[in-house]
């Protein structure tokens, strides 16, 4: 049996989807919810960073079910005992890539090492050469394929894999949407094809073959090259940018999730009772504001550790260690960041309070508690959201920047900033080890890109002020 | 070559498109229109009608990138400007054909004095520098009446009042001496005696530079005391046309014979309002028939199917009605179609006061300095007192910023008074707090001025109505409350399947009825109107006089009605209390006031009031600067500074109350 | 007006106070001196004695808030808090952990920062400025809507990728200039082109953005419309009206962030190896060392605070509705 492992991270992950998910049902009934969101999903660009969006979720929520394997020998009494890994879904599912180690550096593609070693010969005489890599490329020795043409041959099987499917998924959807609309099948797929409908099912369909086909080289090619190479002790660079994606989002969002109800509480309460509550609320976040962030950030990082190396007993693993610290990164970062959400919705909730629909209620006399939840709540549930979608990848870009400075994320967590971090002093050699740095910025860039595309949309069609122009 | 004969502007079926697609709106549809040398040409519409984007089409200034104009000509004199370049249509603006806007409040640049403002235009069409446009600059401001130009030149416009700010856009206007000024609604935005000014202003710099004025306004009463001739605008065409006289005398368009209806007024005290039944129909379709055919009370069937013409009515009048044409076989009109009833027999007032404020003072600290201290205090309302009977309606009339709407958040402790007591069928108002205050909320109710601001625009109608009574502790369980909300909203003349709408879905008449439900679903006795009809158009405002005045005869309401428009207050108030700077300075029975004022300020307040008898022979009392602030009142009474008929004395002490018995007045003039 | 600064400034002492408070209470209490003797110390020293010792000489043998054995005052001043935080309110930082002179360090390091944070944030402004407007000019159309994208792009890349890109691109293949490092005098300006630009490249993709909804904001104002219908021309209404009000957000963004440029910036000073104040924090947060630290957030906050009442006199001398009401 194995063991499962929840993390604290992957409890508020789950937490954190489960509210999604009731969110997303509680909007459907509610229309002016539903309207602007549909507005979203209407633009091209928006829908197709969302699909993008959801492919690095789905890696990171399954990245999030972690367990331990049983060790095999156990003990005597029937006892067992556990492996010390932690692993996850993902790690599974990915199987080799995780465990085709080499000694060192590879290029991408490459069959043999970055570095030359002494090799001894049968012979006896020592050369210094290039070793063969232990996992890559090693099929092409058993056959006479030059490698060119084997990465070729992989790639147009991958593709013509890939456009398969996507022709399945619009048949499918097609097929779908055709009796929902009750309408012939033939109809609907002209209309998807030539982009009529209203969300744009066309670019989703094609941003998911284009994620398809990422799957499927990974499949042909990952399983038999180390694609994007290997780093200093030998792992592959791809499963390390891979493993990644739940680090970046978990920084994006679990922040979001922990300082929102300071944010949502603090500020609405400042703004609507005013007088000294407003006073000490506008202290208490004038006081964090004014305190340089990434300081504060390191302080309190620097303060953990300090109490991490007091008190080993309390961590099992060295992944229940480094998840504690991604867990107090996520909320010192939340501390910092919900100054801003805070101020604009004490702004906003000052201005409220003074609408009419406001003074209708208390001439009504219903109760301030009625008031702020069924009145005040809902009209600034448009700033929470875009200010959650904004910050997302401006925390996703300030984990790289915290683990350059060393108080980010644990050293031996998978982060980009780690791996940025790990190899910018290789900028130095020659000839350059390049692949690290560029992977890890080149998925960084991806999501934020998809992010911000992304927020554009929500914004603009959620804040009345730019809904106008 | 110019001759005598060749107008200043003439539209040839001028159409505007904003947007693109299926959501394309076309405001303006086949507008032609003349306006010749130095006359004031008025287009007269409801809001929404296009009467704006028509102005802005002429100069080429349609909102960007929706707006444009897809078909028709401007003919300015020989040049047609549709055709210009965009760098040939600058030497017009500003030029040829000026613009002043609504709002003055927006329309200056707040970063630069106002004297460079009029400056630009003198250099940009005059090539005038330095001294000499200096001096221009300082004729100008004199021209449009501006006291201290030299000092003013240098100011910037936040320092100047609302009606100064209208002056230096129309100054800015004039520094181009052009042959025709466009004012969009140019005085909507002011009070009723800077009104006056604006339009007396007007008046005098077109006899002197000869201009001709677009006069465009939805108030009829402003239309006949300026125009020589009218359009009518609905849903994006011109409905009629005439001289003003003919106009006024004889209109055609059974649209333009409705807005005469509905306006309010003291000889229509006893019946209901004609109304115009339905809505402006949406501008994104395609018409088949008259635009207005849905509404119509003359119309018939043929008027559904068959777009009118433009028909010749007579000398000077033209209008798009199948009623107009010759041609056609007409059917009676039948009488009352629309179904305006009139009002039942008004109950009874009981006897006793509802209400009874004395000495009202809300005062609204000002801090200043280091630690805040407080340094002086805005006198928002200083010592009012008034009585509402049990089922009669007090009117309390004033401009902006004198302090009425304070009263009426005062008196429902909305905002807590600095002094004075108001005694609410005998409890103690200022003394109530918490629960208790709470639980007594639903005797007495207020109604907003905004409709579109005064309800949810997250919550649906239905659960905005029933949140006050769930409050309230009314009905014992959501069954019931639901029951009596579908009863409310068929009593205010909607239907019980609106209640599952969201505020957005109705129009702003709609809006105001379902405050009103709301409102009346506590059972309230004494309901506060703050303007409530001032949003809305005049047909509209028809519909919610109407129900206000029908729901008082039935279930025995008392009303304080705020509000600023006097035909109003004639037409529905029992008695009127006209309030100046934080103070009551005359009060008594409507018919007494508003035909015989006794206060100065009641006087010129009447007289500024636009009238849509022509010519009526009144003098308009000129009001003399703007309303001072009320955080500094004058020493004395209030209104010495700007009254025409003021004594040393008034400006010595506050006056005491005059007037006859049941009609306090507190003016000198009275000792 | 200077009754307002004088309020500005005597309410930014319970913000300092606060500040201090939680640092402190960060440092001192949920790390004891002990804890701290500890990790300096190592494993291996760990005896009582070296613990004891360790404090005394770094100045953490004291009470923590109370000395009770003092007399008078000095129960309050003879303490760590006192020692180690109210000091700083007369700018005493003391001595970092390796005995070096915090106050000199900084001054030392003041200059080096602002050579690269202030060229960088002037030439940053003036590229910003001209993009957004160049983006406003033509708003609605397709250079527009390309320039929004690109931002978009230009945002979403990292800044270190800027700094790495730019060092490999620039500094090591085609050898413009030194990779990284600095110099006093005439030499600095070798040194400092390649941070600048840096500087300058990552922030136009926010920076322009930015300010571009500053000009479409004032674009669709009542009197833009105003200065149309006077005939003005495109350009003037550009420069003469829109300019000038989008300016006062502007201005205003620029100067709250001013005081803090003396912080300089922590990666573009630590991948080029500038003696600046940035590379100073991260040095003090890698060696751990508190009293840097604790320096560092002090004088973060002043600058902070002072940023703040800068802006409000700023306000008064660009917008005419705050100088005269």
């Amino acid at each position: 049996m194995i063991m499962p492992v929840i993390l604290w991270t992957d409890a508020l992950v789950f937490l954190l989807t489960l509210v999604v998910v009731v969110f997303v049902f509680y909007a459907r009934s509610k229309p002016h919810i539903r309207a602007p969101w549909q507005r979203v999903f209407r633009g091209r660009v928006a829908a197709a960073s969302a699909v993008v969006l959801l492919a690095f979720v789905l890696v990171g929520l399954l990245d999030s079910l972690h367990f331990r394997l049983p060790l095999e020998g156990n003990g005597h009494n029937g006892e067992i005992h556990y492996s010390v890994d932690v692993l996850s879904v993902f790690d599974v599912l990915v199987g080799p890539l995780r465990s085709q180690e080499e000694k060192t550096y590879s290029a991408p593609f490459a069959t043999h090492l970055f570095a030359k070693e002494s090799v001894e010969h049968a012979d006896g005489s020592k050369t210094r050469e290039f070793p063969p890599l232990a996992h890559a490329g090693r099929h092409l020795q058993k056959s006479s394929t030059v490698k060119h043409v084997d990465i070729l041959q992989r790639s147009l099987a991958s593709l013509f894999e890939a456009l398969l499917t996507g022709a399945l998924m619009l048949w499918l959807l097609s097929g779908v949407l055709a009796r929902r609309a009750a309408r012939s099948t033939r109809d609907m797929l002209r209309e998807i094809l030539l982009q009529r409908t209203v969300i744009p099912w066309r670019t989703i369909l094609a941003t998911l073959t284009l994620l398809l086909l990422l799957v499927f080289l990974s499949i042909n090619l990952a399983s038999v090259y180390h694609v994007l190479g290997t780093d200093k002790v030998g792992q592959d660079v791809y499963y390390l940018s891979l493993k990644s994606i739940r680090t970046g989002l978990l920084i994006g969002t679990l922040t979001t999730l922990v300082m929102l109800p300071f944010a949502i509480f603090m500020g609405i309460v400042a703004g609507y009772a005013r007088g000294w509550i407003d006073d000490v609320v506008q202290y208490i976040y004038t006081t964090l504001n004014s305190i340089p962030h990434v300081l504060l950030i390191a302080a309190s990082i620097l303060m953990l550790q300090v109490y991490i190396a007091n008190h080993p007993e309390l961590f099992e693993t060295t992944v229940e260690r480094s998840d504690i610290r991604l867990l107090f990164l996520c909320i010192i970062l939340g501390i910092t960041s919900w100054t801003g959400l805070c101020r604009l919705l004490r702004g906003e909730s000052l201005k409220l309070r003074e609408a009419e629909y406001i003074q209708a209620a208390v001439s009504f006399g219903v109760a301030h508690t009625r008031i702020i939840t069924r009145h005040i709540l809902p009209n600034v549930m448009h700033i929470v959201l875009i200010t959650v979608v904004l910050d997302f990848s401006g925390l996703v870009l300030a984990e790289a920047v915290l683990s350059y400075v060393g108080v980010g994320v644990d050293p031996t967590m998978n982060s980009w900033g780690n791996m940025i971090n790990g190899a910018r002093l290789e900028m130095a050699r020659e000839p350059v080890v390049w692949w690290s740095l560029l992977s890890a910025f080149l998925f960084m860039f991806t999501l934020v890109l998809a992010a911000n595309l992304f927020s554009d949309a929500v914004r603009d069609a959620f804040d009345p002020r730019t809904r106008e122009r | 070559m110019e001759t005598m004969k060749q107008p200043l502007l003439r539209l040839e079926n001028v159409s505007v498109q904003l947007g693109h697609g299926d959501n394309a709106i076309r405001p303006v549809d086949g507008v032609s229109l003349t306006i010749q040398r130095g006359e004031t040409f008025a287009l007269l519409g409801e809001s929404g009608c296009g009467k704006s984007m028509t102005a802005l089409s002429i100069l080429r200034l349609l909102p960007q990138p929706v707006g444009r104009i897809t078909a028709g000509n401007v003919w300015l004199g020989d040049e047609e400007l549709t055709a210009l370049a965009e760098s040939d249509m600058r030497r017009i603006r500003g030029r040829r054909i000026s613009m002043i806007f609504q709002e003055p409040m927006t329309s200056l640049n707040p970063v630069l004095t106002v004297g460079d403002q009029i400056a630009e235009v003198l250099k940009q069409h005059h090539r005038m520098k330095g001294r000499v446009a200096a001096d221009r600059v300082l004729e100008l401001l004199d021209a449009v009446g501006i006291p201290d130009a030299r000092r003013r030149a240098g100011e910037y416009p936040h320092q100047l009042s609302g009606g100064m700010k209208q002056r230096i856009m129309i100054a800015i206007a004039l520094a181009g001496e052009p042959d025709l000024l466009i004012a969009d609604e140019p005085t909507t935005a002011l009070d009723v005696t800077i009104q006056a000014q604006v339009l007396e202003l007007l008046q005098k710099l077109q006899q002197e530079t000869r201009m001709a004025i677009m006069l465009i306004t939805h108030d009829l009463g402003i239309v006949a005391g300026m125009a020589d001739r009218v359009a009518i605008m609905y849903a994006g065409q011109l409905v009629e046309e005439a001289s003003r006289d003919r106009f006024f005398s004889n209109a055609q368009h059974p649209y333009s014979r409705k807005l005469f209806e509905s306006l309010p007024d003291v000889r229509k005290r006893d019946q209901a309002l004609a109304t115009i039944p339905g809505t402006v129909p949406s501008l994104n379709q395609e018409f088949s028939g008259c635009r207005f055919a849905e509404r119509c009370a003359a119309g018939w069937d043929y008027c559904a199917t068959h777009v009118p013409a433009w028909h010749a009515a007579g000398e000077d009048q033209a209008t798009r009605c199948h009623r107009a044409d010759p041609a056609l076989d007409k059917p009676a009109i039948s009488a009352r179609v629309d179904g305006d009833k009139d009002h039942a027999a008004r109950q009874l007032p009981a006897s006793g006061n509802l209400l009874d404020v004395t000495d009202l003072k809300v005062h609204f600290p000002i801090h200043k300095g280091v630690f805040r201290h407080v340094t002086g205090h805005v006198f928002a309302v200083d010592g009012v007192s008034l009585q509402i009977p049990r089922g009669s309606t007090l009117a309390l009339v004033g401009e902006s910023g004198c302090g009425k709407t304070t009263v009426g958040k005062g008196i429902l402790q909305l905002i807590r008074p600095t002094a004075g007591s108001v005694r609410f069928d005998d409890i103690e108002l200022t003394q109530l707090a918490g629960e208790a205050l709470r639980k007594r909320r639903s005797d007495f109710q207020f109604i907003f001025q905004d409709p579109y601001s005064s309800m949810n625009p997250r919550m649906m109608v239905g659960d905005i109505v029933e949140e006050g009574m769930a409050a309230q502790g009314i009905g014992n369980n959501k069954i019931e409350r639901r029951a009596r909300v579908d009863q409310l909203f068929e009593q205010v003349g909607l239907s019980a399947e609106h209640t599952q709408r969201y505020p957005h879905e109705f129009s702003g008449g709609q809006r105001q009825r379902i405050c009103i439900a709301r409102a009346l679903a506590v059972d309230p006795q004494l309901v506060i109107c703050d303007e409530p009809t001032s949003a809305l158009d005049v047909s509209v405002q028809a519909q919610i006089l109407n129900l206000l005045k029908e729901l008082q005869n039935t279930l025995g309401l008392s009303y304080l009605f705020i509000t600023h428009n006097l035909s109003v207050v004639s037409y529905l108030a029992d008695r009127v209390a006209v309030m100046y700077l934080g103070r009551i300075v005359e009060e008594g029975p409507v018919a007494r006031v508003l035909e015989d004022p006794q206060h100065p300020y009641t006087r010129a307040l009447l007289s500024a009031v636009p009238d849509i008898e022509p010519d009526s022979g009144r003098e308009v009392i000129r009001l003399a600067g703007d309303l001072p602030s009320p955080s500094s009142p004058p020493t004395g009474c209030h209104f010495h500074p700007r009254c025409p008929q003021a004594m040393p004395q008034c400006a010595q002490a506050y006056p005491d109350n005059f007037g006859a018995p049941g009609h306090p007045v507190r003016c000198f003039l009275y000792s | 007006m200077f009754a307002y600064i004088i309020r500005r400034i005597a309410y930014a002492i319970p913000i300092l106070i606060g500040v201090n408070i939680l640092t402190f209470y960060l440092f001192f209490v949920v790390n004891s001196p002990d804890d701290m003797a500890r990790l300096h110390l190592g494993m291996k020293h760990v005896t009582p004695e070296a613990i004891e010792k360790w404090k005394a000489s770094h100045g953490y043998d004291k009470p923590l808030l109370l000395n009770k054995q003092a007399e008078g005052v000095e129960q309050l001043t003879d303490t760590i808090f006192f020692e180690k935080s109210v000091r700083l309110f007369a700018f005493d930082f003391g001595y970092s952990d390796d005995g070096r002179d915090i106050s000199y360090d900084i001054s030392q390091r003041m200059l080096p920062s602002l050579a690269i944070a202030i060229p960088a944030l002037i030439i940053g402004l003036m590229v910003n400025i001209t993009f957004a407007m160049l983006m406003a000019f033509f708003r609605g159309t397709y250079v527009d809507v390309s320039g929004v994208i690109l931002c978009v792009v230009l945002m979403s890349i990292s800044g270190m990728f800027y700094i790495i890109g730019g060092q490999y691109l620039l500094a090591k293949v085609f050898r413009l200039m030194p990779i990284s490092g600095f110099a006093a005098g005439i030499d600095t300006i070798k040194f400092i082109i390649l941070p600048v630009l840096i500087g300058v490249v990552s922030g136009i993709g926010s920076g322009s953005r930015w300010y571009r909804t500053f000009f479409l904001e004032e674009a669709g104002k009542d009197y833009i419309r105003t200065a149309r219908a006077k005939g003005l021309s495109e350009s003037l209404v550009l420069f003469r009206h829109i300019l000038r009000n989008a300016l006062i957000p502007i201005v205003t963004g620029v100067v709250v962030i001013l005081p803090l440029l003396f912080m300089g910036s922590l990666l573009t000073e630590s991948f080029f190896s500038i003696p600046g104040l940035g590379s100073y924090t991260i040095d003090a947060i890698n060696k751990q060392d508190f009293a840097v630290v604790r320096a560092m957030v002090f004088l973060g906050t002043v600058l902070y605070i002072v940023g703040l009442i800068l802006v409000d006199i700023t306000y008064t001398i660009v917008d005419p509705r705050v100088r005269l009401s």
